[in-house]
């Protein structure tokens, strides 16, 4: 029977186009390190499992790189089967053009609504009432990741929020270490910026800033301290001249530096370096201030084909994609969360499950993926770059400045 | 003028204007009308598809009040300032030089001219090793014992775009030379006789002689590297991306960002506007002066 069917294999790929008993789908992504690409595995696995064929169309160079070539892709006549995105903005006009299949149906009737926990996941997948995407997993920011080994060295204890980790810079700062970890590309500084926000400011002020744009908030009281923890901050950071975020985790991890702010993506990096959470190093959700994490993650989007029979796969794929199974699969080797509230994850590390603990209590706070235009987000990304790079901008500058692209936000 | 004389002025080389045809249609059709509808919609609020929903002036005013653009538009200047100076200059004396007959020329000129095929990702990349303070030239001085010596231009915002000119000209210093040195062949070998039998030194004669007579490699040259700095991209992309902060930021990474990262297509097109417009404000003029007014013989 196993001959026949690897004859029969053979014979269709043979045949070509001529025989097509398994629908190909075509799916681009940016999952290209190690850890990503072994979850993204997991889907191709389980879609073939199905009865399909699964074409990776992976885009090295991340997301800056591949949304580029996706897009230009989808608007130029060229869609591929299924394409990755952040949840959120990324693709909103791609969406109301019309470009995407509508996932309604199999969402309510398999009730996503249901199970997809946080709701807000599903809530920027929806469009006018109609849901275009599938949420896959959930990345939060909100992570301070502390090198037991660097305070050890220095002499003072771990730190256990944000605050004491200031007063501790100085001694890191005496025994030859970096306290602040940051890789020099623009989203890092951005990024670290919108977790002090949340942790100092609180969710309610970023909220206003960053929900309801309102740019007296992002000018006021409690912004005017995010911003002079920021310049503290820049302080800290000042001699880690390493690019990539790995580089920066990889300074933490040696004791070379305190503390790196980062998602939990950085957590892969602590595993494959063989370090243990809690005896190695810690990990601080909200800066040990404010335990709140933002669900950011990836979302799957479906190009409109014209095809009954591509099309027919692209909801099997779908709802493949948020089945407790593959969910759980692809979240382990992943090391984000999963996106349903009902799945079990006994494997997970202390970290995942500090995450697990804070999703399950609901201290949660969308994405600026989710809240902010891609323009606006690349506008505030310019002005933290330039911010944390040079001591030439003060904090309230940097504070008037970023009121000002608030105020423009659309 | 007989009626006959009349489509003989239309019909004239008619094979040649026949094919002629498609490159017209280019040009017209391709780059100017590109350029028109660039144009039209930088004045929009187009965002990841273009639409015409009309805002004046607005993506101008937000380009010119944002930091990046402005730092971008004063590197350009310096960077094109210096670049052009330089490669002009040094590629002018490796011609000079490699015209007194030495031996090996072909070699030398093999060697310098080699950089220019390569990419400037690949030169990008290769200099962000060579100028890494940890892999690169800095690590093999202080291996040498000066355990103090400093050399990052690259992660120093004041010396970063002499980073990435070294860069710049280690690439294209060679294809002018090449240039030049064809221009220097094609001076005839009687005026530097001359010039020997009137005793006039070897520096005058380059100087005041030789190099106005070849004005129109100049222009070439010249021509050709001005083109190399307004579209100057792919070098900050791979050796700096803008970095540190954003000091070396150019106006071509703002409009591709704008374009394709950050989804707001008339922001860009506005960038591109006014790149475009800058290079009509130097073309203009100078067209003016050498095509126009009197003609020189």
């Amino acid at each position: 029977m196993k001959k026949f069917a690897v004859a029969a294999t053979f014979a269709a790929a043979l045949m070509g186009t001529t025989a097509i008993h398994a629908t190909e789908l075509e799916v681009t992504h940016w999952w290209t390190s190690g850890g990503e690409a072994a979850a993204v595995a997991e889907f191709a696995r389980a879609f073939e499992e199905a009865g399909y064929t699964w074409i990776d169309g992976a885009i090295a160079g991340g997301g800056g790189t591949a949304r580029p070539v996706m897009i230009s892709r989808i608007t130029g006549g060229d869609p591929m089967g299924a394409t990755q995105f952040n949840h959120g903005r990324q693709a909103e006009e791609l969406v109301e053009a019309g470009l995407m299949l509508d996932l309604t149906e199999v969402a309510e009737a398999e009730g996503w609504r249901d199970f997809i926990h946080p709701t807000s996941l599903l809530d920027s997948c929806t469009l006018d009432g109609r849901i275009y995407c599938v949420p896959v997993n959930i990345h939060s920011w909100q992570w301070l990741w502390l090198s037991h080994k660097a305070f050890e060295d220095a002499g003072v204890p771990v730190p256990t929020n944000w605050d004491e980790f200031a007063a501790a810079a100085p001694a890191l700062e005496a025994a030859g270490k970096i306290p602040l970890a940051m890789g020099n590309q623009p989203w890092q500084s951005s990024g670290a910026f919108g977790v002090l926000a949340i942790a100092i400011a609180g969710s309610e002020a970023w909220e206003a800033v960053n929900i309801d744009k309102n740019a007296d908030v992002a000018g006021g009281e409690e912004y005017a301290r995010v911003f002079e923890a920021a310049a503290a901050a820049r302080e800290f950071r000042k001699n880690s001249n390493v690019q990539d975020w790995n580089q920066a985790t990889n300074m933490v991890i040696t004791g070379q530096a305190g503390g790196q702010i980062m998602g939990d993506w950085a957590q892969g990096e602590f595993q494959v370096a063989g370090q243990v959470a809690g005896e190695d190093y810690s990990c601080l959700p909200g800066l040990g201030v404010n335990e709140i994490i933002s669900t950011g993650g990836d979302a799957f989007y479906f190009p409109k084909l014209n095809d009954p029979e591509k099309e027919a796969a692209q909801l099997a794929l779908a709802s493949l994609m948020v089945s407790p199974e593959v969910q759980v699969a692809f979240n382990l080797k992943k090391g984000s969360l999963p996106i349903r509230g009902d799945v079990d994850l006994e494997a997970a590390n202390d970290c995942m499950k500090k995450g697990l603990e804070i999703l399950a209590g609901g201290n949660i706070l969308p994405d600026g993926n989710q809240t902010l235009s891609p323009d606006t987000q690349g506008q505030i990304e310019d002005l933290m770059t330039e911010f944390w790079s040079s001591d030439s901008i003060s904090a309230e500058d940097a504070q008037r400045r970023y009121a000002a692209i608030i105020a423009q936000a659309d | 003028m007989d009626r006959a004389g009349r489509p003989n002025q239309l019909f004239r080389n008619l094979n040649a204007k026949i094919a002629s045809i498609p490159m017209v249609l280019t040009a017209v059709v391709i780059f100017t009308g590109a350029t028109l509808w660039t144009v039209v919609y930088s004045f929009t609020n187009s965002r990841l598809l273009p639409r015409l929903e009309f805002v004046g002036f607005d993506q101008y005013e937000r380009l010119w009040s944002s930091s990046r653009w402005i730092v971008s538009i004063q590197n350009i200047m310096i960077y094109g300032t210096l670049s052009l100076t330089f490669s002009l200059v040094i590629g002018f004396v490796l011609a000079a030089f490699l015209d007194q007959k030495v031996r090996f020329e072909n070699t030398f000129r093999t060697i310098f001219l080699y950089p220019f095929a390569l990419s400037f990702i690949v030169t990008g990349l290769v200099w962000q090793w060579i100028l890494n303070p940890e892999f690169g030239i800095q690590s093999v001085v202080r291996s040498w014992g000066w355990e103090n010596f400093v050399f990052d231009p690259l992660y120093n915002q004041s010396l970063v775009l002499y980073g990435l000119l070294i860069a710049g000209l280690w690439q294209g210093t060679g294809l002018v030379m090449c240039l030049m040195l064809a221009g220097l062949r094609g001076i005839d070998e009687e005026i530097w006789k001359a010039s020997r039998v009137d005793g006039i030194p070897v520096w005058k004669t380059y100087l005041f002689i030789i190099i106005p007579m070849m004005r129109p490699v100049f222009i070439t040259t010249l021509v050709l590297i001005a083109s190399g700095i307004v579209r100057l991209y792919d070098l900050v992309v791979a050796q700096t991306s803008g970095g540190p902060g954003i000091a070396s930021e150019v106006p071509a990474k703002y409009v591709y960002d704008s374009l394709f990262l950050r989804q707001n297509l008339a922001q860009g097109f506005a960038g591109s506007t006014m790149m475009l417009l800058t290079v009509l404000i130097v073309l203009i003029p100078w067209a003016y002066l050498e095509f126009g007014g009197k003609k020189r013989d």
